[in-house]
């Protein structure tokens, strides 16, 4: 968590445009847009791959797990909303239910995954693991009662 | 001697249970006089929700679903539509909304009928068999009970004294505010929603502090529960998503409330499309994009912090810079593309009256000329909550002194809440719950300081817990201790005398509201609509029954099938007290065919005489206040007649035309053509001036004297006019025999038969017995 790779690049890390900002601001902008771009394209790379890196480091078996279940949902979302578009949502409400379906239990599924990280223990004192899932259980249960019922 | 006695029991383990026993005790005491100040008077209102739900019971819930009000309760409605090879028994015997009908289960809120139908059968089961009447009659006092136990709920969240609560509860218990629209047999949908309202707020609460999925659920489904019962849930819509979306610009996002927040609307916008009235506005009109909005929101700032705890700050900036870009360019082009498609229907005309009060009065006059949709009068205020209105701003004041998440709540619902109640009398039921929250935070944060028996704590004691803390002094504490009169500071109230005083003036108060309560209860909101009283010169009360006399002469002298046409406001009660069909009734659910009524209303006898025979009219009902000086008659709604009709037929009917030259609306001499040509004008004065000696006839509630010569009517004739001639129903006759138009039979008849006519009709007597 603490920054060590922003220290090395800039000593007043919090803020890191201004530095950068009074310098160029007499230049014009157009020398500014010419050299953003491909500083940019290679930052953007650098952080992706970081991120990339540093989650699969860090991140446990199972919260990986819960991951992967939750990219699933967002293609499966994907999926209904593309389909939608692209043939039409005649029975709108099972297009609607299937798409609610996909979206809640997303959220069900994040809310589980935020409250049993373990850096979350502070905010959930009265949450334990076990309470969690058995939240997520219930309301998985209210989700797909009501998109059972909605979609005719 | 009775504290010694009471000490074991206040103190410690048995101390608690003690206490919590009797904070039940005055729970359930207070739940019963919540009950008990509703029964003043008993007369079930809305017939209509009576007559739904006793449907509902006899033949279920989905046949209630897909009911076709035709009012034959025995007969299943799929029968009548959908058989067409019994033609000798008419095919279609609409019995509201004439020749239109109208598709029951899918324009009402269900909510209501089903508590009532679930508690019938509960009861049922349990062996104890009440009439469903009786269930309707009482469910408004009772879920009154149960407001008050929510309110305790909620005021307890926002405090760690005990008493606050209870007085949330007892105020919410008594308050003129609720009460007005919960007396025994008001069985309207206010009846449940607002125990639903303040339950809903209470789990929501609940859940932010607990960043719990399972109370989020709750939420949702009570939200549902909500949405089935009532129209007002756009306030929950709203109001949730305002405070989270406060909460975030605060700077005060946490997983709790992404938890609580997303649980909820995910749920709660399934659970509210399952409502068929509802159906897909959740999606698809703007009332409810800011929830949608909020929602999205979140996702955002939850992903962009999730984020946050993975990478380090540098790379953070720049990932947070192409994140909003590339959001805020999806976001813009996707509501461009909506709106452009029209797949977001624009707010709803009601939702534009909220800000603008003119709005409505020009777009949409069904909805202004309800006189709940009017702005509220001042002094109402006062009268509906009394005490609790000056205390409000104090517990407003008290909440941001604490300000944590919750307490933003009550200050974003009081805000809301006290704009609302301002713009619309109807909405003074909304403001009720924070106001008597806050009110409740208030009184009980004098009573806590100023009730603790025992001084403050002595000065050694205090030092001591000072040596403690002697390391983490900071320089605030050197500033104070500089100072004699802020080195040792003992807060608290020493004097007795002081004590009492402040004491005895707030149990003053209290009792006056007491006071104040019940008597604003039993005069001003327990007089049923149907039945007027008044108070005669000797003081003694005299009972005005003419709606009931009308209702009742309809029942008797009419045949079956008559069709009566009358302005909406009497289109229930007409259909549940005098079971005749009727043409429009106070579900608005169709404009042009109120407009169509107003028309016929409005216009000349030669205009209104095909209006009334297309549709089949065979009686005309008014309600006439002129001879008691009753004012809430026809004549001064009159002009939303005009009104309504005019924003369906502009250039038939102008509303310019019904005031006089320097803009006065009157009936006397100077009354303008139209208006004494209209029909309403005509059946409303029709034969009055034989009630006066010539040239004397006076109209008591205007206050004006008449014309002389009273209008002549010739399309219809005089059937029945009441005690007081409240009530005054007309017959429409049919066409002439020989082929005549009806003025020149009417003239006709005049001309031979005038001694006749006099000679039996005499002079008109007012019945005065």
């Amino acid at each position: 968590m603490p920054p060590k790779r922003a220290s090395q690049i800039s000593p007043n890390a919090s803020v890191p445009p201004i530095p950068k900002a009074p310098s160029s601001a007499t230049s014009s902008s157009s020398s500014k847009s010419s050299s953003a771009p491909t500083q940019t394209a290679q930052t953007a790379q650098t952080v992706l791959f970081d991120l990339w890196q540093r989650y699969l480091n860090t991140t446990p078996q199972r919260v990986k797990l819960i991951d992967v279940f939750m990219a699933f949902l967002v293609v499966v979302g994907g999926l209904q909303f593309v389909y939608c578009v692209l043939v039409g949502n005649y029975p709108f409400n099972a297009f609607l239910a299937g798409f609610g379906a996909t979206v809640g239990q997303f959220v069900l599924t994040a809310s589980l995954r935020i409250q049993t990280n373990p850096e979350n223990k502070r905010e959930f004192g009265s949450v334990s693991h076990e309470r969690a899932f058995a939240d997520f259980v219930l309301g998985s249960l209210i989700l797909h009662f009501f998109c059972v019922n909605f979609i005719n | 001697m009775a504290v010694e006695v009471l000490e074991p029991f206040l103190k410690g383990d048995t101390g608690r249970n003690t206490r919590g026993l009797l904070r039940l005790i005055i729970l359930c005491t207070i739940a019963a006089a919540a009950v008990a100040s509703r029964l003043f008077s008993v007369i079930l209102d809305p017939w209509f929700n009576f007559r739904a739900t006793k449907y509902l019971v006899q033949n279920g819930f989905y046949s209630f679903w897909d009911w076709f009000d035709d009012r034959e309760a025995s007969h299943p409605v799929a029968q009548l539509v959908y058989e067409p090879r019994k033609p000798a028994e008419e095919p279609k015997r609409t019995r509201t909304w004439h020749p239109l009908g109208r598709v029951t289960g899918g324009t009402l809120y269900p909510g209501l009928m089903v508590t009532s139908g679930i508690i019938y059968h509960v009861l049922r089961f349990l062996s104890m068999p009440v009439d469903i009447r009786n269930i309707c009659v009482l469910l408004a006092p009772g879920f009154s009970g149960l407001t008050a136990f929510a309110s305790y709920l909620i005021t307890s969240e926002m405090t760690t004294s005990p008493s606050a609560g209870l007085l949330a509860a007892i105020f919410m218990g008594i308050t003129p505010g609720y009460i007005s629209r919960s007396v025994a047999g008001s069985y309207d949908n206010e009846a449940i929603a607002i125990f639903l309202l303040v339950f809903t707020f209470f789990l929501w609460i609940k859940s932010v502090k607990n960043g719990s999925a399972m109370w989020g659920a709750l939420t949702a489904l009570f939200y549902g529960y909500m949405v089935s019962a009532w129209g007002g849930y756009v306030f929950i819509t709203n109001l949730l998503p305002l405070h989270t979306f406060v909460l975030i610009c605060m700077g005060r996002y946490s997983p709790r409330l992404y938890v609580s927040y997303s649980t909820w609307f995910a749920l709660g916008t399934l659970a509210s499309m399952q409502v068929p009235f509802v159906g897909f506005l959740p999606i698809r009109s703007s009332d409810h994009m800011s929830a949608l909005g909020v929602f999205g929101l979140l996702q955002l700032v939850a992903f962009v912090e999730f984020i946050r705890q993975q990478v380090p700050n540098k790379q953070f900036q720049t990932l947070l810079r192409g994140l909003i870009f590339v959001v805020f360019v999806v976001s813009m082009g996707v509501l461009v593309l909506l709106t452009v498609s029209g797949v977001i229907a624009p707010w709803s005309g009601r939702f534009y009256s909220l800000w603008d009060t003119g709005y409505a009065k020009i777009h949409i006059p069904i909805i202004a000329s309800v006189s709940e949709h009017q702005p509220t009068a001042w002094p109402a205020f006062f009268f509906d909550l009394n005490l609790m209105i000056w205390l409000f701003p104090a517990g407003v004041y008290m909440c941001f002194q604490q300000l944590k998440d919750e307490h933003v709540f009550v200050v974003i619902y009081a805000v809301l809440a006290s704009y609302f109640a301002g713009v619309m009398v109807r909405l003074m039921l909304t403001l009720t719950p924070v106001v008597c929250i806050a009110a409740a935070l208030a009184i009980s944060s004098i009573l806590d300081t100023y009730l603790v028996a025992e001084n403050p704590i002595p000065k050694e004691t205090q030092a001591n817990g000072q040596a403690t803390s002697d390391s983490i002094k900071s320089a605030a504490d050197v500033i104070k201790d500089s100072l004699r009169s802020t080195r040792n500071p003992v807060l608290g109230i020493y004097s007795y005398v002081s004590k009492a005083s402040v004491v005895g003036a707030v149990t003053t108060y209290l009792l006056l509201f007491v006071l104040h309560c019940t008597w604003v209860t039993s005069n001003a909101y327990s007089s049923p609509s149907v039945v007027l009283a008044s108070k005669l010169p000797d003081g003694s009360q005299h009972i005005i029954d003419d709606y009931r006399e009308a209702y009742y002469w309809l029942r008797q002298n009419t045949p079956d099938k008559a069709k009566i046409m009358s302005w909406w406001d009497y289109g229930y009660q007409i259909g549940g007290m005098a079971d005749r069909p009727t043409l429009v009734d106070n579900n608005t659910w169709n404009n042009t065919h109120i407009a169509t009524v107003g028309k016929a209303m409005s216009s000349r006898e030669e205009v209104s005489y095909p209006i009334l025979r297309q549709h089949d009219v065979d009686y005309v009902l008014v309600v006439f206040g002129g001879l008691l000086g009753y004012s809430g008659d026809d004549i001064n709604k009159f002009l939303w007649m005009v009104r309504i009709s005019e924003g369906i037929w502009p250039d038939e009917i102008n509303e310019r035309n019904y005031f006089t030259a320097r803009g006065e609306y009157r009936v006397d001499d100077e009354a303008t053509p139209t208006m004494r040509n209209s029909l309403m004008y005509k059946m409303s004065y029709y034969n009055y001036n034989a009630l006066f000696p010539a040239g004397q006839a006076q109209d008591r509630v205007r206050g004006s004297k008449l014309p002389a010569e009273g209008p002549q009517l010739s399309t219809l004739e005089e059937a029945f006019t009441s005690e007081n001639w409240i009530i005054r129903i007309y017959k429409v006759k049919d066409l002439d025999n020989v082929g005549r138009d009806h003025g020149s039979a009417v003239a006709f008849d005049k001309g031979n038969k005038k001694k006749k006519t006099a000679k039996r009709r005499g002079a008109r007597v007012l019945r005065v017995e």
